[in-house]
């Protein structure tokens, strides 16, 4: 049996843990209602884009001229997959999650024979994709300065994505985030950027008049569309880290205490064994007089 | 005839106005164009410039840096790459782009110098409209 000592302390230790899994929980709240907010405020745009967006690429997409953005290379040997975790652990099954999705996608396309690139945004995915898929890891996106997600870090991102494109790096490209469905839901989501999908019945849209021309338009419109897909995947990513580190750190916090209860019981009744045990000493002595 | 339309302008990270118009001024890539109720369906690229609305109070002016609008006889929907109320506001933020465009064209060449020049000279000619 372990003594009392020993005992408290334990009780001490496991209670300052559940005070900073208590401070977690809160302050990943706090930031999950900001993240929220600006997922929000990004949605408009991001709709508007891709209503627009669709309807131009439907009336393109047949004619022997559409971008190579839409079109796709004509190929699809090499796939890129850009997987997006969080830089910083201590969010539950967050970062696996993602991680095992695009890890099955990988196996997947390199046992089909193809070629398989893997760009990280955030460490921790890194960290898990290098022990088995190090050989495929071709480039990182650090975002460990970044306090608040903006558009410029998506740019940023789109821009290194489409000079790899412009090389003839890969041919097709797909996002790994976690597309946010309440605090306790995050779902990983695979999302093909390039070349852009596009809905088979897109609506007869209004016929429009084009403002330079139509072509011109789509070749400034395609880019920001895909950097637009990555900045609301990263906003969605950040609620979703905040909404599963807040349940994480809640059942932290709620072990923790049922850990304190347990040891408190414990620590009572080794105490009252003790007293016992020296009462008997003491009788049992008188006794012996 | 309607007298009013519904009217948007968002950018990527937050919605700037909404609500309904008798007009706006747009600075598109070819050129400045007036949208009002009923105008004929359109998608232009814009260049950086001041977007004007007449609301029902009065004009209201913001500086664009660039993007798209939609005009449909409904509405017209400007995406902006970035978007400020004219200002001081907008007035700093276009300066820190500007100097930003001009060390990107100093250091680049061929046809993308050209660009950025031009965008660098439409900023320039916005940030004196809007003081």
């Amino acid at each position: 049996m372990p003594n009392l000592k020993d005992l408290k302390n334990r009780i001490g230790s496991v209670k300052s843990t559940r005070k900073i899994t208590k401070a977690m929980q809160m302050v990943a709240a706090a930031k999950l209602r900001r993240a929220q907010d600006a997922a929000e405020a990004a949605r408009p745009y991001a709709e508007k884009l891709a209503d627009v967006v669709n309807g131009l690429a439907a009336s393109v997409a047949d004619s022997p001229t559409a971008p190579k953005m839409l079109a796709g290379t004509g190929s699809d040997q090499t796939h890129l997959l850009i997987v997006m975790t969080a830089e910083r652990g201590l969010c539950g099954g967050f970062n696996s999650s993602i991680v095992k999705v695009a890890r099955y996608r990988a196996g997947k396309l390199l046992k089909e024979g193809k070629t398989v690139k893997i760009l990280t945004v955030g460490k921790k995915g890194r960290e898990q994709l290098r022990r088995d898929l190090g050989a495929h890891l071709v480039a990182h996106v650090d975002l460990s300065d970044v306090k608040r997600v903006s558009y410029e870090n998506a740019a940023d991102i789109s821009k290194q994505v489409f000079a790899m494109y412009d090389a003839g790096e890969f041919d097709v490209a797909t996002i790994f985030y976690n597309r946010f469905e309440s605090v306790i839901s995050q779902i990983p989501t695979p999302k093909q950027i390039i070349p852009a999908e596009v809905p088979q019945e897109a609506e007869t849209s209004l016929l429009y008049e084009y403002e330079p021309s139509e072509e011109a338009i789509l070749e400034d419109l395609l880019p920001r569309a895909v950097t637009t897909q990555i900045f609301t995947a990263l906003l969605e990513n950040g609620a979703s880290e905040q909404g599963a580190r807040m349940s994480a750190m809640d059942n932290a916090t709620r072990n923790a205490g049922d850990m304190i209860d347990r040891l408190t019981i414990q620590y009572n009744r080794s105490r009252q064994a003790a007293i016992t045990k020296e009462l008997i000493e003491i009788i049992s002595g008188a006794e012996a007089l | 005839m309607a007298d009013t339309m519904q009217f948007d302008l968002v950018s990527p990270e937050r919605k700037l106005a909404s609500g309904p118009v008798r007009a706006v001024q747009i600075p598109g890539a070819d050129g400045d164009l007036t949208a009002m109720p009923l105008h004929a369906p359109m998608i232009t690229t814009l260049r950086p410039g001041v977007l004007v609305t007449e609301g029902a109070e009065g004009a209201t002016r913001y500086v664009v840096t660039g993007g798209f609008a939609e005009i449909t006889p409904q509405g017209a929907s400007v995406l902006a790459e970035r978007a400020y109320p004219a200002g001081p506001e907008g007035r700093e933020a276009l300066e820190a782009i500007l100097t930003e465009t001009r060390d990107k064209a100093a250091a680049s060449s061929g046809p993308d110098k050209d660009r950025l020049d031009k965008l660098a000279s439409d900023l320039a000619r916005t940030i004196e409209t809007i003081t």
